[in-house]
């Protein structure tokens, strides 16, 4: 944020700076220095007055010292040669009396960030880490990680290691938690720091001493050791119970996900540790802190995806008021949704059904999927409940109704009485899109049981001109093109007019061959007609839009804790996945710049294989089909060439793959459904020579990752690369037209 | 392990702003940080966000931003921690927290700042041990206050307020400057609580929420110990039962660690040696069935006039608190409706509450949609009205057991020692 004229204001400071009766007069500098660091703040550009805060430095004011170094230590990567002045100054600081300018003096010199420092900062630390004054050494050793990053990439000062390794014994609790933090950033490389045995001994009878962020960070520390022994586990589970108690929602829930880590092989003790976090969580959930609130509600989201019920019992705590932000409101909504049980159904649903009538339409909304969601379980009194909301004849609830019903009626078949019986009327208070396309649907498969079906699509079809959603019309098309089969005299008239404005007016493209493709079904024969659209109404066994299985604790244990729950695990993985792409982005920009538009895949990859043989030399032979048996022999008799790792999310469609495959030239043998966890494929191929690849996909239901193994007959590197260059660019295709 | 700290102002200004690692972007993370507060959509929480490697959580105290950036996965709960101990320690220092006392303060903020954070790591946050190193004073300026005037009483007889301390006596830093040895042994001690209420349209309770907490603001030198004796027919859970009467009863009571609870159990007293600023001593639930009657009661009638297509409802709040304590906060709102209508007029248009008291002239600011005014401290009887047009010409009630329900909350009732215990 420049602000204009900010060189009058460089140069009415300089002038001020230089003056020597401001100079003598101690308040008046420190006024103009503090004045210099306020214009700092804002924004504006104070480099130009560096020599004058230079000279400000050698004072014995020690509030006017601190000023200078903090404004040194923004513009030293600015003006390096200038504050290599300031060295001479800073050093003799290093060795002052006061061991709070010493550690003043060394904390803003190994902060300055500018190139050609650390020659002058090595002695000053070495010092520092052996003086007498505790505050100066915490700054020392944090100074070491300091360097070590100045310096850049370059190799471990192993003598500093070990005197920071020894330094974890200092008597200062902060020396201990600095010196860690330190190592960790030192070693980052080869891991970060060593955990073994005598140190997280040493650290667990020190945890007393340490304050709350050092307890948290500690804990987080200790995730890293593996006790040797279940006595030695049991052990340091006992030591660490009291800080399930701490009253610092930060220990509790460091020291839980250490209690879930460590207790990974025992149920039992993780379930216990659950009930006992229990209460802290519940706390932080109604706390005045609303991003505390809102960070706890995540957690206990996250637990509830392995227990579901844990909190059941608390339910009214999960109940919103009318003051919460939209966020939190939100995320209370989703916990009681998946809180309810046998016990409570009856009030969370009254609580839920009085959200739905909130003035804040989206939270309207929100509360009424949230009924949907628990009307897979608690169907009759969800569905009257939902009934009644279409008595309000309010747009926005309407249409969300709908969109619930068009759901249920599919997952829960026995509702669809009920269902077909509230739908009439409701027409007149949709006007979106989603809202439309669902009560269409519904008309078009339940038309027999609802009276005035044809009546209502009657007035869409008479309206069809005016309609500006094209997916609502293809909705129509089919929904009309249904209800004919089962109620043929009331309909033939208007899917007649449907048909002819589709295909005669309409201008979208893809409505048009809609109509043309029902058009000519027709003209096949009915029975055709009755094959092709009436596919099952409901098959619940489906399971695209059910809830995932239960998670084990284990699943998400390593999460805990961590900003993963706080973002969602979708949104996670998105994140996760652009800084990896930053970081190997380079290495990477085969999948990287292949960004083929959707629909023409097949295309594309033939070009591809045009070109392959020249690139890699590898020729896949097609129509070569191995047998199950044969590749299972083959599979188990030989051994892994190449295994790979892409970065993957979500879903295969297995027909997606197939078909992209097939134009490569590579035979799927065997395939798991969309869905289903771990997800497994087995493909195989064959090049020119005979040479056969056999593959196997996994996907692990934790990692959004998808492991590639190859197995070759006869070991040819050349061929496996073009091979697997061949494989990952067909996965990279699928990954951009999903996304 | 923070790469970066800042204060916005609730304008996005940056008041402060240090970098501790010099590892992420410029000085424009502020503005951007902003920016992408201010476009986000509806449905994502502002709590945590993530831009380009690097994620940014705030809270927002006080109509201010207190921002850190970091780049690792961290644990949530202790940065939001930090930053609400920051935002004490900020007040603690420089009296209060707001735009004002910050920008007053700029040097003695970034001193702390130092003091507690060294290249992103938590060194320590104790008022104890940071006094040794802070070396600054705090700017006060006391702003000009009606308050303090309405302490005095005509011709300058002693009123019921001038024996309370003004709301403001706690406001000021806690290290006090140097020079001045007249600093006053004082302890403050206030007792907050928030009441949700859910209330019928017959005036029965639905649902009632205490959430009510013990805050401390100690000038005594540190290490001096301090007794607060509770009642002693405090009874903690639902099952409790102490002395004779009906005693006073919360459901869940949580204590600060540094309270010692040996004479708790026997006595009902709590010992702590206070360090010296704030700290919120005890903190306590209840629910459901209130032991007494609460402050204020609330009449609400509903008139529809059907000539006019017209509704007309009237809330009368009454308000049996003393005159003396100060209600800070305190909103109707009348969530509990969808009176439907035709097209034209989108939401329930209860956002028209006006008030009609006769003498006083409470601040209503309605605020669209939501239908919730605030009104300055209240005490007596108040009336609301609203006006609503139904063009249909006749409101149908909504098919809900409680057409009217009407929410009232969170009013909270605060001053030192009155609550409803």
């Amino acid at each position: 944020m420049p602000y204009l004229g900010s060189e009058d204001v460089v140069k009415e400071l300089k002038k001020a700076l230089c003056n020597p009766h401001i100079q003598a007069d101690r308040l008046r500098y420190r006024n103009v220095i503090q004045r210099v660091i306020r214009y700092m703040t804002q924004g504006l550009d104070m480099s130009g007055v560096f020599m004058e805060m230079v000279k400000a430095s050698a004072t014995v004011d020690i509030v006017q010292k601190k000023l200078v170094y903090l404004y040194m230590c923004t513009y030293a990567p600015l003006k390096p040669d200038l504050a290599l002045l300031a060295i001479n100054t800073l050093c003799k600081d290093c060795s002052d009396p006061n061991p709070m300018v010493r550690g003043l003096a060394l904390r803003s010199m190994c902060s300055l960030r500018m190139p050609g420092v650390q020659e002058y900062i090595q002695q000053p630390i070495l010092n520092g880490l052996r003086d007498k004054a505790s505050y100066v050494r915490r700054v020392a050793v944090l100074g070491c990680a300091k360097m070590h990053n100045l310096h850049g990439d370059s190799e471990v000062d192993g003598a500093l290691v070990n005197e920071l390794y020894s330094l974890l014994r200092d008597q200062d609790p902060i020396v201990v938690v600095n010196c860690l933090r330190s190592l960790e950033e030192i070693l980052k490389l080869e891991g970060g720091v060593v955990i073994n045995k005598p140190i997280a001994h040493h650290l667990l009878n020190r945890m007393s001493k340490l304050d709350q962020w050092g307890q948290a960070e500690v804990l987080n520390f200790l995730l890293r050791y593996q006790p040797r022994s279940e006595e030695e586990l049991f052990d340091i589970l006992n030591l660490l119970d009291s800080f399930l108690k701490s009253s610092s929602p930060g220990v509790v829930m460091g020291a839980t996900k250490l209690f879930l880590i460590l207790a990974k092989k025992f149920p039992h003790v993780q379930t216990d540790v659950l009930v006992r976090v229990k209460g802290p969580l519940l706390a932080a959930c109604s706390s005045e802190s609303r991003e505390l609130c809102f960070v706890a509600l995540c957690h206990v989201r996250q637990i509830l995806h392995s227990l579901p019920g844990h909190f059941s019992s608390h339910y009214k705590k999960f109940f919103c008021s009318y003051s919460e932000p939209h966020y939190i409101k939100l995320q209370k909504v989703e916990v009681l949704c998946e809180l309810v049980n046998d016990e409570n159904v009856q009030q969370v649903l009254e609580e839920l059904r009085g959200y739905c009538t909130d003035v804040s339409a989206d939270f309207a909304q929100a509360a009424i999927f949230a009924i949907g969601g628990i009307a897979r379980t608690y169907t009759d009194q969800c569905v009257q409940i939902l009934t009644e909301l279409l008595g309000l004849r309010q747009e926005h609830i309407t249409t969300v109704v709908v969109q619930t019903f068009r759901d249920l009626v599919w997952l829960c078949p026995q509702c669809t009485e009920a269902v077909c019986q509230a739908l009439p009327g409701c027409e007149e208070n949709i006007q979106d899109s989603e809202g439309k396309q669902a009560l269409i649907w519904l008309l078009g498969v339940h038309g027999e049981r609802i009276p005035n079906a044809p009546y209502v699509l009657e007035d869409f079809v008479e309206n069809v001109k005016s309609e500006t959603f094209p997916a609502v019309k293809m909705e129509l098309l089919t929904a009309l093109l249904r209800l004919f089969l089962s109620r043929p005299a009331e309909c033939q008239d208007m899917l007649g007019r449907l048909l002819y404005y589709c295909i005669e007016e309409e201008k979208d493209m893809a409505v048009r061959d809609r109509g043309l493709f029902y058009y000519r079904l027709l003209l096949v024969g009915i029975d055709e007609v009755k094959r092709i659209l009436c596919s099952p109404k409901s098959d619940p066994t489906l399971g695209l839009l059910e809830d995932p299985a239960e998670r084990p604790v284990n699943s998400w244990a390593s999460d805990f804790n961590t900003l993963v729950p706080v973002y969602g695990k979708a949104h996670w993985a998105t994140i996760s996945k652009c800084q990896g792409a930053e970081r190997c982005g380079p290495e990477l920009p085969k999948t990287s710049s292949f960004a083929a538009s959707g629909p023409l895949i097949p295309e594309d990859n033939k070009e591809r294989e045009q070109e392959l043989p020249d690139s890699g030399a590898l020729m896949l032979v097609p129509n070569r089909q191995l047998t199950a048996d044969y590749f299972e022999k083959t599979w188990l008799s030989l051994k892994v060439a190449h295994q790979q790792v892409l970065p993957w999310r979500g879903e295969f469609h297995p027909d997606t793959l197939q078909m992209a495959l097939q134009v490569v030239n590579i035979q799927t043998i065997a395939i798991s459904r969309a869905g289903t966890r771990p997800w497994k494929a087995y493909l195989s191929a064959q090049d020119d020579t005979g040479c056969l690849f056999l593959t196997e996909l996994l996907l692990e239901p934790e990692n959004s990752e998808m492991q590639i193994s190859v197995k070759q007959n006869e070991a040819r590197t050349e061929t496996l690369n073009s091979f697997i260059s061949v494989l990952e660019t067909v996965i990279g295709t699928i990954e951009e037209i999903k996304s | 392990m923070i790469s970066q700290f800042f204060i916005l102002s609730s304008k996005g200004d940056p008041l402060i702003y240090k970098d501790f690692r010099g590892d992420s972007g410029g000085r424009d993370v502020a503005e951007l940080f902003y920016r992408k507060l201010t476009g986000l959509p509806g449905d994502e929480s502002p709590v945590v966000m993530h831009h380009d490697g690097r994620h940014f959580i705030h809270i927002r105290h006080s109509s201010l931003y207190l921002v850190v950036t970091t780049s690792e996965n961290v644990s949530p709960f202790s940065l939001l921690e930090l930053l609400s101990r920051l935002a004490t320690l900020l007040g603690d220092y420089c009296g209060s927290l707001g735009e004002g006392t910050i920008s007053r303060n700029v040097a003695l903020v970034y001193e702390l700042l130092d003091e507690v954070l060294d290249y992103g790591y938590v060194q320590t946050t104790s008022t104890e041990m940071l006094r040794n190193f802070i070396q600054t004073e705090a700017v006060v300026s006391k702003p000009f206050s009606l308050f303090d005037l309405s302490s005095v009483g005509l011709f300058g007889a002693e009123t019921q307020q001038s024996k309370v301390a003004p709301s403001s006596a706690a406001s000021r830093p806690v290290l006090s400057s140097r020079s001045d040895q007249s600093q006053k042994n004082e302890v403050f001690l206030d007792v907050v609580e928030r009441l949700s209420v859910l209330i019928a349209s017959n005036g029965s309770l639905l649902k009632v929420d205490v959430q009510g907490e013990i805050r401390l603001k100690s000038f005594l030198p540190s290490g001096s110990e301090m007794r607060i004796g509770l009642t002693e027919e405090f009874c903690v859970g639902k099952s409790e039962l102490r002395g004779y009467g009906p005693g006073i009863r919360v459901d869940e009571v949580s204590f600060h660690s540094s309270v010692n609870l040996d004479e708790f159990e026997s006595h009902r007293i709590l010992r702590l040696q206070p360090p010296q600023g704030e700290l919120t001593v005890m903190r306590y639930q209840l629910s459901d069935d209130l032991p007494s009657p609460l402050p204020f009661r609330l009449f609400p009638s509903v008139q529809w006039d059907r000539g006019s297509g017209r509704l007309q409802v009237y809330l009368k709040l009454r308000c049996d608190l003393p005159s003396k304590r100060e209600i800070p906060g305190e909103r109707v709102s009348s969530a509990r409706q969808a009176c439907p209508k035709k097209a034209p007029s989108p939401a329930p248009s209860l956002s028209k509450l006006q008030p009609v008291s006769g003498a006083e002239q409470p601040r209503a600011e309605g605020r669209a949609g939501g239908g919730s005014p605030s009104l300055g401290p209240a005490s007596g009887a108040r009336r609301l009205s609203t006006l609503g047009p139904f063009p249909d010409g006749r409101p149908r009630a909504p098919r809900t057991s409680q057409p009217w329900a009407l929410h009232l909350g969170p009013s909270s009732g605060s001053g030192p020692g009155q609550s409803l215990l």
